[in-house]
């Protein structure tokens, strides 16, 4: 049986491990340094521990930091790595976006996704397992360019709310003084709108959040993805809109704009309606064709005006460059389904 | 901000009525009705106050006295382990029924994967006959849930498909290869989809290939 990791072990858990291992207590804080301040690749490295604590440690668990197995590099300086999963030999994608001003990295929540969008390449490829809280850490941890890091959104593969648990696990790690000591401002976590997620986030994570809108109208929104059958919208409005985000806090909402579905005249007014009341920004995004979608994307120049006509009505509106579409890095193309060995079939 | 308690007052008390295996890790739970629903809506569910409430989507007609619920067991889940060992009288927790993966009379193919069965059996039990037809798939031939009801109403239009087994009215393969040998699929006709990810996702694109408007495609993922 394959060991437990050490890394996305939150410092409550690592003190509850050394207790067991009959360590001195002190012990959870420094290998939580080690975990997530320090460079190291293997747990005999970890060395203010002593001997005894290094030879319970790597009798009883693995580091769980794993290196990269693949990185392609887009002409726009975007990288996709490729990790793999600590036990299940399964993959994941994560992408960093560097610009002049941010450098940004888009990690994964799950193996696949269950949610089904129309428009996602991450959904073809079905459900195939939930990210630890280690696998979700080990992206940044692994990541050749850490130290140039200054943003990370959850909108890699998977939904992240629908991994509540290993979710808020990582988060902690990431904006603890103990782990990695991150600002919660520049962290955004995405999701399509899984309301008991949603709220469990919203108490206890000082995070943004976006979430994936793509029209303001039920009916449509029913068509383009699947879960606006079990949370429909205005209960996701609902809760956000009785919620204090505080001065710092951002909640935006991303739109993929396709053509004839969701760019017209009607969605900026019905847009500006259910929003009415909210202080947010909305995140216009080019649809990136994925094979076999009914969809098209919006010409630039609808997107311009539909951008425009929102900004008028006083919604922060801003259109998302595309990153790293040559090497499918860009949003919403993110697939490991060819490596995936596949499920055995049951219908 | 709905806080943890008001999500708390919003669960019911029931009781479970029966608690039975009805194939190899397939329970169907039985408990008595709190509110009533519409055909095709889901419910929550759990045996612990404390513990947020897994969706299921309910199986029985909207006119019977008792809720089904028919639920998998996963060995490595939170509730239906215990689900399972739940006895007749046990107290449990559920929301009000919600949901928007309704059908009406006009023509449909209701196409489900596994436990998905459950929906188009609620819709089947409160009345909804005419003109659907439905497609199973399944591994096994003990994976069909509800078949002696389907066959003698449905009848033709009703389509067991299994992968793994071969057996009398049993359609030998995938419901996907089922659906790709159809020679012609039907116009005005709304095609609802409830299952995994995995054949929902599939289908979906298949029947878009085959000229099917996403617009007629009425999708329910389990997650």
């Amino acid at each position: 049986m394959a060991k437990d990791t050490l890394l996305g072990k939150t410092l409550e858990e690592l003190i509850q491990i050394v207790t067991e291992l009959k360590l001195p207590k002190f012990t959870a804080k420094q290998i939580a340094d080690w975990l997530y301040k320090k460079d190291i690749i293997s747990i005999e490295e970890m060395s203010n521990l002593s001997l005894k604590a290094r030879t319970a440690l790597l009798e009883n668990y693995d580091l769980g930091i794993t290196a990269s197995t693949k990185v392609q590099v887009s002409v726009d300086g975007t990288k996709k790595y490729l990790y793999p999963t600590a036990h299940a030999h399964k993959f994941i994608e994560t992408a960093y976006i560097p610009d002049q001003k941010r450098n940004t990295l888009c990690v994964s929540s799950q193996v696949g996704c269950k949610m089904g969008c129309l428009f996602c390449m991450t959904g073809k490829q079905g459900f195939q397992g939930q990210l630890s809280s280690g696998e979700i850490i080990n992206q940044i941890r692994s990541l050749p360019e850490r130290e140039n890091l200054s943003n990370i959104v959850y909108m890699g593969m998977g939904e992240p709310l629908d991994n509540v648990p290993e979710l808020m696990k990582s988060l902690e790690i990431l904006t603890s003084d103990y782990g990695m000591a991150m600002s919660p401002r520049r962290i955004t976590v995405s999701t399509i709108g899984i309301i008991p997620g949603m709220i469990e986030f919203l108490n206890h994570s000082e995070c943004h959040l976006a979430v994936s809108l793509h029209t303001p109208f039920e009916d449509e929104r029913k068509k383009l993805m699947p879960v606006q059958n079990v949370y429909p919208i205005k209960d996701v409005l609902k809760i956000i809109r009785d919620f204090d985000f505080g001065l710092q806090r951002r909640i935006s909402f991303e739109y993929i704009m396709f053509k004839g579905i969701n760019d017209t005249p009607r969605h900026v007014k019905e847009l500006c309606r259910i929003l009415d009341g909210i202080k947010c920004r909305i995140n216009l995004i080019r649809f990136h064709p994925i094979p076999d979608t009914p969809l098209d994307g919006s010409d630039d120049a609808t997107m311009e005006d539909f951008k425009e006509q929102l900004t008028k009505k006083g919604i922060t509106t801003t259109i998302r460059r595309s990153r790293g579409l040559d090497i499918f890095a860009a949003c919403g193309l993110l697939s490991t389904k060819e490596l995936v060995k596949r499920q055995e079939e049951d219908f | 901000m709905e806080s943890i308690t008001e999500q708390k007052n919003k669960l019911s008390t029931t009781i479970v009525i029966e608690n039975k295996a009805i194939a190899p890790g397939v329970f169907v739970l039985k408990y008595k009705k709190v509110k009533s629903f519409t055909a095709g809506q889901y419910i929550g569910l759990t045996t612990d106050l404390s513990v947020t409430p897994r969706l299921y989507t309910i199986a029985s007609g909207e006119n019977d006295a008792e809720v089904q619920v028919l639920y998998n067991l996963k060995d490595d889940g939170w509730l239906t382990p215990r689900l399972s060992e739940i006895k007749p009288g046990s107290e449990l927790y559920v929301t009000n029924p919600d949901g928007d993966f309704i059908d009406d009379e006009s023509p449909a193919w209701w196409i489900a994967s596994g436990t998905g069965i459950a929906p188009y059996a609620a819709m089947f039990r409160s009345g909804l006959l005419k003109n659907k037809t439905l497609i199973h798939g399944g591994r096994y031939d003990h994976s069909f849930y509800f078949e002696k009801e389907f066959i003698p109403v449905l009848k033709e239009n009703y389509i067991r498909c299994c992968s793994q087994d071969k057996g009398e009215g049993l359609y030998h393969g995938r419901l996907t290869r089922y659906l790709q040998d159809v020679k012609e699929l039907p116009e005005n006709c709304r095609f609802f989809l409830c299952g995994s990810p995995e054949m929902v996702v599939e289908v979906r694109d298949l029947l878009i290939k085959r000229g099917v408007e996403y617009e007629r495609i009425v999708a329910e993922i389990y997650f």
